[in-house]
């Protein structure tokens, strides 16, 4: 430290009272050329003595401020800073009347240090809360795993590697150059080859972060291209009390190796990166386990089977859902020949819970397909079922068993307290098939009455779910679509192919009910193909046959 | 490339297989719509330009067909059943086979868009460049999206939509998706003819069709967007909140309206439940278009909507007297939003002067 008192070579007087000054002082003349300089200021510059040019003895950064001040015009506002041996100085001068200028030396050395702290700490905030922005919007792990490199690579290090527990036999492994984007590969590499490396890898408890020898980073960790390494530091990424994986960073020779303080700052960061993508990896193990199981409660895709056309449409009562009580199903035909078996229905309740017993329902028909052809037997031996499950819902349902009849399609409908089937005719009426019964799993018998009848070609059944009939809405907001509206909007649809119908009748139930909430709805479409010379006589083509 | 006359001839086979799909798919004939695009594909025409320039093409024409009143709703949707199924046959042919090579693409439709064409074209399309394509359908909510990225990590989502009206749900949707920083392309009429509704609602990319599209990822990945975004960022002026006042009460200015034309048409009363029901329809359309257009903060969309619309009721052989009264009593309701009262003058005003009605007075 400079003290004023300090004793050496002053050039003012002893006891002159710019010795007891505060600061380093220095008086120079209008040529530039040392007047005085007081004890403090001999300590810092002990060849600015009186007589010397200020350009000679002082460093250039005063000598240059000193010329900026003697140039009209060129006034320095603020004070000026610079280094003078190990610390730094502020330079607050003051012209004299005469032209010559006192030059008052303020050391601000802790400031500075202070202020560049306060810099870091600063920028570190801000990378904390951008990566913990980045990271906390996504829940897909590759996602994560690329996030996590690619900031630290452009923050802690010229590269980055994130290095994942492996499933199987190889170690999913993002690398991350300074400026690039992420890369993914697979390493068949053991982690024991690399010290610390499955360490880190196991999570928990954290280990401390591990300095390797460079020379012997296996080949996979540098990155290609990226030149002589300096430094490697392996670093775990804890999760959620899971292991989440590694962070490796390199830094090139000619790069600073890390200090104790930024590896520390490294697993702050990494903690946030391995919380984020254990998230994320908790995530997709949830969602592969409900995907699993959605799939058997997902109503099917239909398409022409045994020369039907089958089409369906599902809409759930509430949109983040995919399933719902309503269900329908298509059994083709064991036997070719013999007819195969829709099943649509609607068990009583909304959302899982509900879904839940249309899977039990459609495994139970599942079983009983055997006696597909008696329709009668399949609904009272389903309803027996429902009965004796610890299920206290009932359930409504329509089956149909449609087979191919030269071009026509026989159908046998029968309603166990479902709604009706309707049926489109070529001349654009619609009908109600006769076919009704009682509901299933609420009385000790149920009873049904099937409908027999045939389509020809062109001609379709709809079947349908209440949500569609039931959905509320209009002018007034609570009247139903109803069976009148539904009815009217298929007599628009005579020829159309199976699944334009179920689109056609799903957005007009859609639009009916707008925003307001709405219940499940499913529709179900059987239609007998339209053969093929029919473009012959639908009135919009020129009459040829296609070949 | 090939000379003059050769493209010259493709572009007559072109125009050629064009017509005989349209005929296929007026007549709901799926045989030969699908045969017609086979032997296009078997004569060794490219993929992509059946899919763009033959089946796209026709299926405007469809769009064209349906405004000016020769195809009904369902016709619409029966013709667009049998390009499906035309397109459903083309990417299952050999010549349509394409490895992927590049990266992974989620193509899908915005909540209530029926109109699901499109996007399958470009997801086609985009199959046939070599992308991997998740194409997740018509009138995706916006959950099952986020859910679907979140599982994937698509390097961007295309975003579909035709009709205007349902902009403020591609926003959230647009939005949703940024802020887990996937980027969005999207394409649709409902955009704008230039793409000024992608750029008001913050969308990472706008194209005016398939081939834009395809092109545009090609050149490069569309950039990370940022997670901060808010989506009031894009549209300062909701902050008056009159859209979401229009938005909320849509039913019950629907029924306001249709009240006060009872009063004014006598003739109302008598009308059937369907013509009730249209006339509802046709009301609420001209609500959501007015609630879309204070969203956006651009009357030229209620503008354009309402003389749209008076083309395609006279077509119909509807009187258009019941319009500016319409436009009347909404404005009286909502008189104290400025944005909404000058947007239904500017309505009125481009409807002109429309013939006196006869049966009743407004004024």
């Amino acid at each position: 430290m400079v003290s004023p008192e300090a004793h050496s070579d002053s050039t003012t007087e002893p006891g002159s009272p710019w010795d007891g000054a505060p600061y380093p002082v220095l008086l120079t003349d209008v040529q530039g050329m040392v007047v005085l300089s007081n004890a403090a200021a001999a300590v810092l510059l002990p060849a600015a003595r009186p007589g010397a040019r200020l350009k000679d003895v002082a460093p250039a950064w005063l000598s240059a401020a000193h010329d900026v001040l003697r140039t009209p015009g060129l006034e320095a506002s603020r004070p000026l800073s610079g280094v003078m041996g190990a610390r730094s100085f502020e330079a607050h001068p003051s012209v004299q009347a005469d032209g010559s200028v006192v030059w008052w030396l303020v050391d601000d050395t802790d400031h500075r240090l202070v202020r560049e702290a306060l810099t870091v700490e600063r920028e570190r905030t801000a990378f904390l809360a951008e990566a913990s922005n980045m990271l906390l919007s996504s829940l897909n792990l590759g996602r994560c795993m690329g996030v996590t490199a690619q900031l630290a690579a452009e923050y802690l290090a010229d590269a980055a590697l994130v290095v994942a527990p492996s499933r199987g036999r190889r170690m999913p492994v993002v690398t991350s150059l300074r400026g690039a984007s992420p890369t993914t590969k697979h390493e068949a590499a053991d982690p024991n080859d690399v010290p610390g490396l499955s360490e880190a890898l196991r999570g928990f408890p954290p280990v401390p972060s591990r300095w390797i020898d460079p020379g012997g980073a296996p080949r996979w960790m540098v990155p290609e291209d990226f030149g002589p390494v300096g430094s490697i530091v392996i670093t775990p990424l804890p999760g959620h009390g899971v292991p989440a994986g590694a962070l490796i960073l390199l830094r090139r020779s000619d790069t600073m190796a890390f200090t104790q303080n930024e590896e520390v700052f490294a697993q702050l960061f990494a903690a946030r990166a391995g919380a984020a993508m254990s998230a994320a990896r908790l995530y997709a193990e949830q969602a592969a386990i409900t995907d699993v199981l959605m799939q058997e409660l997902l109503p099917p895709t239909l398409h022409q089977i045994c020369g039907i056309d089958f089409a369906g449409g599902y809409r759930p009562s509430a949109d983040h859902e995919r399933v719902g009580g309503d269900f329908y199903d298509v059994h083709p035909a064991a036997v070719e020949g013999e007819a195969s078996l829709v099943a649509l229905g609607d068990v009583c309740g909304k959302g899982l819970e509900a879904a839940v017993l249309t899977g039990k329902i459609r495994n139970t028909l599942q079983a009983l397909l055997p006696m597909a052809d008696d329709h009668q037997r399949m609904i009272s031996l389903l309803n027996t079922a429902l009965l004796t499950s610890h299920h206290t819902r009932f359930a409504t349902l329509v089956l149909a068993s449609a087979v191919r009849n030269g071009s026509d399609v026989e159908l046998r409908l029968t309603s166990a307290g479902h709604p009706p089937p309707l049926i489109l005719r070529k001349n654009g009426t619609v009908e109600e098939a006769d076919t009704s019964g009682t509901l299933v799993g609420a009385l000790p018998h149920a009873t049904a009455r099937t409908a027999a009848l045939t389509l020809s070609p062109g001609e379709s059944c709809v079947l349908y779910t209440d949500g569609i009939t039931e959905a509320k809405g209009g002018l007034t907001g609570d009247s139903q679509f109803g069976e009148d509206r539904l009815k009217r909007a298929l007599g628009q649809c005579g020829g159309m192919p199976a699944e334009s119908i179920v689109e056609h009748v799903q957005m007009l139930a859609a639009q009916w009910v707008g925003h307001r909430p709405h219940d499940d709805m499913a529709v179900v479409v059987i239609a007998a193909p339209r053969t093929h010379h029919l473009t012959a006589v639908s009135g919009h083509t020129r009459g040829r046959f296609t070949s | 490339m090939t000379s003059s006359p050769n493209r010259l001839q493709d572009q007559g086979r072109i125009r050629n297989l064009a017509d005989e799909l349209w005929q296929a798919v007026q007549a709901t004939d799926e045989h030969t719509a699908t045969e017609v695009v086979l032997r296009a594909l078997e004569e060794g025409m490219e993929p992509e330009t059946v899919l763009l320039d033959v089946i796209a093409a026709v299926q405007g024409k469809v769009g064209e067909e349906w405004a000016d009143n020769r195809l009904t709703v369902a016709q619409e949707h029966a013709a667009t059943a049998i390009s499906e199924r035309a397109v459903a046959a083309l990417a299952l042919h050999p010549a349509a086979r394409t490895e992927p090579t590049r990266g992974r693409i989620t193509v899908a439709c915005v909540d209530g868009e029926w109109h699901a064409l499109p996007a399958r074209l470009l997801a086609e399309v985009l199959k046939l460049h070599g992308w991997r394509v998740d194409y997740l359908g018509a009138q995706v909510p916006a959950p099952h999206l986020i859910a679907h990225l979140h599982r994937s990590d698509a390097d961007a989502v295309a975003l579909s939509s035709s009709i205007a009206t349902r902009l403020p749900t591609a926003h959230a949707a647009i939005t949703a998706c940024q802020a887990i920083a996937v980027p969005v392309l999207v394409g649709g009429a409902a955009f704008g003819a230039d793409g000024q509704y992608a750029r008001l609602l913050g969308a990472d990319a706008w194209a005016s069709d398939a081939r834009t599209a395809a092109d545009r990822l090609a050149r490069g990945p569309l950039a990370r967007p940022r997670t901060n975004h808010q989506p009031i960022d894009d549209l300062p002026h909701l902050a008056d909140q009159e859209y979401t006042m229009v938005a909320r009460s849509s039913a019950a200015l629907v029924r306001t309206v249709f009240t006060g034309l009872e009063e004014a048409f006598p003739a109302f009363r008598d009308y059937t439940e369907l013509q009730r029901d249209h006339t509802t329809e046709d009301l609420t359309h001209i609500v959501q278009f007015l609630a879309t257009a204070l969203y956006l903060g651009d009357t030229d969309l209620f503008t354009g909507f309402i003389t749209w619309t008076a083309r395609v009721l006279s077509s119909r052989g509807v009187p258009l007297q019941s319009l500016p009264p319409s436009l009347g009593i909404l404005a009286g309701e909502l008189k104290d939003f400025p944005r909404a009262t000058h947007t239904l003058e500017r309505g009125i005003n481009a409807l002109g002067p429309v013939p006196p009605p006869t049966t009743g007075n407004l004024a």
